[in-house]
């Protein structure tokens, strides 16, 4: 790539992080009267956190059975398999859970919700409630937005619970490890900060993830390809950057 | 009949008499001009005919009435209000007087038919449900789809769906009515309605009606004023008849249909014969 291509490439980056940046707090401003019609939030709460529940359970109780054959054999290396407990419930509560759920909200709720904005901008049904002036952003961007957001934590912690659940059926019931320490090892180590971090960083996934999905369905180019496009965007965006600030919320927890 | 150059209806208007006003208006996509000093004028209470070949910015004209988008030079002028100078709420303020039917229809998919009919009721007034749904029912009834209240939009026809959307245009009861090429892949049933009631509500109800289509006879057999765009500008206006009249070889073409005059079918190309034998070379 030559040099003229780099600048190219930041310049379009900074500017998607300014307009992106723009649209958030376009959405924060409309949350606010977005709030009189609780009906649209409830059901988007629904729509991206009930409807995503099948997923985020099986992919939970799925990583924690892993976690659990993983961990058991690690453990065992050092005569400490009681401490499954607690290795699962830290990095579920900690990493897996709020990440993961992250990941697989953007493909089931984020892409859902990209598409349908798009299709509402590609059939001229945002406009026409320009038209008939209603806000568009208050009615259709940030209920979805919000919904998303409430949505995020509720998900990330009913995964780390069925991902625990997940780790003791394969601990306790199939490798043996002696129930009582199991719980009891999970019980003494894990610290509120543990469970602060989770939630710290599901509420930042779910802020980037809905932000992400709702602003490049409102965004899209109003074509097939422009939706499909969008969608794809929505996704690997999401994933990118759930990524990264993962990381970067990490470093910040150790301190 | 009027020159290009003061394309203007003939009658003369007060102030108070025009309803939406378009002086000298220019607007550019990228670089492609689309106009170039265009001048409209609608009257209240008639019915404004805006005609012209596709891809004259027939629709381009209706954003920049409805203040979705602005002239890069000129003025839109609507009730009154330079749109440029007006805030965003102010400019809502002013589409509530305004409805529009859209080509599509643009209804909203996950509401039913009565839903998306009630839908600026409830968005605008704190009206009771009782009264809400005989207001519905009624727009419903005018335009014969009553019956079909509890459908969604999915599970409508083309010319159903621009029915309902055409309910939920005039729900409000808007001062202007605009539409967005209403007869458009009509059957000949349909079409008629849509005529007849364009008409009806202009008469009965007084609404000021902006029709933009291609259709030439059938929008001449309902308008008052009429206005032909061609290359960004108006290149006529009068009342149809004037038009049909009209010895401008690019009007007559129009409005007659025919495939020989000054307004070419063929986008610009490169010379054919030409194209197709270095085609052959290769």
């Amino acid at each position: 790539m030559s040099k003229a291509n780099h600048g190219g490439f930041l310049l379009e980056g900074l500017r998607k992080f300014g307009s992106s940046a723009i649209f958030l707090v376009q959405l924060l401003v409309q949350s606010v009267p977005a709030l009189a019609r609780p009906r649209l939030i409830v059901y988007q709460i629904y729509n991206a956190g009930a409807r995503s529940l099948i997923i985020i359970m099986l992919a939970g109780l799925f990583v924690g059975m892993v976690l659990g054959l993983q961990g058991f054999t690690l453990l065992q290396r050092f005569g400490s398999e009681e401490a499954l407990g607690s290795a699962a419930a830290i990095g579920l509560l900690k990493e897996l859970g709020p990440v993961v759920t992250a990941l697989l909200f953007a493909g089931r709720a984020g892409t859902s919700l990209t598409s349908e904005i798009g299709l509402m901008r590609a059939t001229d049904q945002l406009v026409a409630m320009e038209i008939m002036a209603v806000d568009p952003l208050r009615y259709v961007a940030a209920p979805r937005f919000m919904g998303g957001v409430v949505a995020m934590p509720l998900l990330a912690a009913i995964f780390s619970l069925v991902g625990i659940f997940g780790a003791q059926l394969i601990g306790v019931q199939i490798l043996g490890v002696d129930r009582g320490s199991f719980w009891s090892q999970l019980q003494g180590s894990l610290q509120l900060r543990d469970v602060t971090e989770g939630i710290v960083k599901s509420l930042v996934f779910g802020v980037t993830c809905s932000l992400i999905a709702v602003n490049e369905g409102y965004h899209a180019a109003p074509t097939a390809a422009g939706v499909g496009l969008a969608t794809t965007r929505t996704v690997v965006a999401s994933s990118v950057l759930v990524l990264l600030t993962d990381l970067i919320l990490t470093a910040a927890f150790l301190k | 009949m009027t020159s290009p150059e003061s394309a203007q209806p003939t009658s003369s208007a007060t102030a108070d008499d025009v309803v939406v006003e378009v002086r000298d208006a220019h607007y550019a996509v990228d670089t492609r001009p689309i106009f170039e000093g265009l001048n409209l004028r609608v009257r209240r209470g008639r019915i404004t005919a805006i005609m012209g070949p596709s891809g004259t910015g027939k629709t381009t004209l209706l954003r920049l009435i409805t203040a979705q988008i602005q002239p890069s030079k000129g003025q839109v002028v609507v009730f009154g209000n330079d749109l440029a100078q007006q805030s965003s709420s102010e400019i809502y303020g002013l589409r509530r007087r305004m409805g529009m039917l859209f080509q599509n229809g643009a209804l909203l998919t996950d509401m039913t038919v009565f839903e998306n009919v009630a839908f600026p009721v409830r968005e605008h007034t704190d009206l009771p449900e009782s009264l809400i749904k005989l207001l519905v029912l009624t727009k419903l009834e005018a335009v014969g789809l009553r019956g079909a209240a509890e459908l969604m939009p999915a599970e409508l026809s083309g010319g159903m769906a621009r029915r309902v959307a055409l309910a939920r245009a005039i729900v409000m009861d808007p001062e202007v009515l605009i539409y967005d090429e209403p007869f458009v892949g009509l059957d000949p049933i349909s079409l008629g309605f849509i005529l007849r009631l364009i008409k009806q509500m202009n008469a009965t109800l007084g609404i000021t009606s902006i029709v933009v289509s291609h259709d030439v006879q059938e929008l001449s057999s309902i308008a008052d004023d009429s206005y032909l765009l061609e290359a960004g500008r108006m290149a006529a206006s009068g009342t149809p008849q004037e038009l049909l009249n009209s010895q401008s070889p690019a009007v007559h073409q129009f409005m007659t249909g025919g495939a020989e005059g000054p307004v070419r079918f063929h986008y610009p190309a490169s010379d054919y014969t030409t194209q197709l034998l270095a085609a052959e070379d290769r």
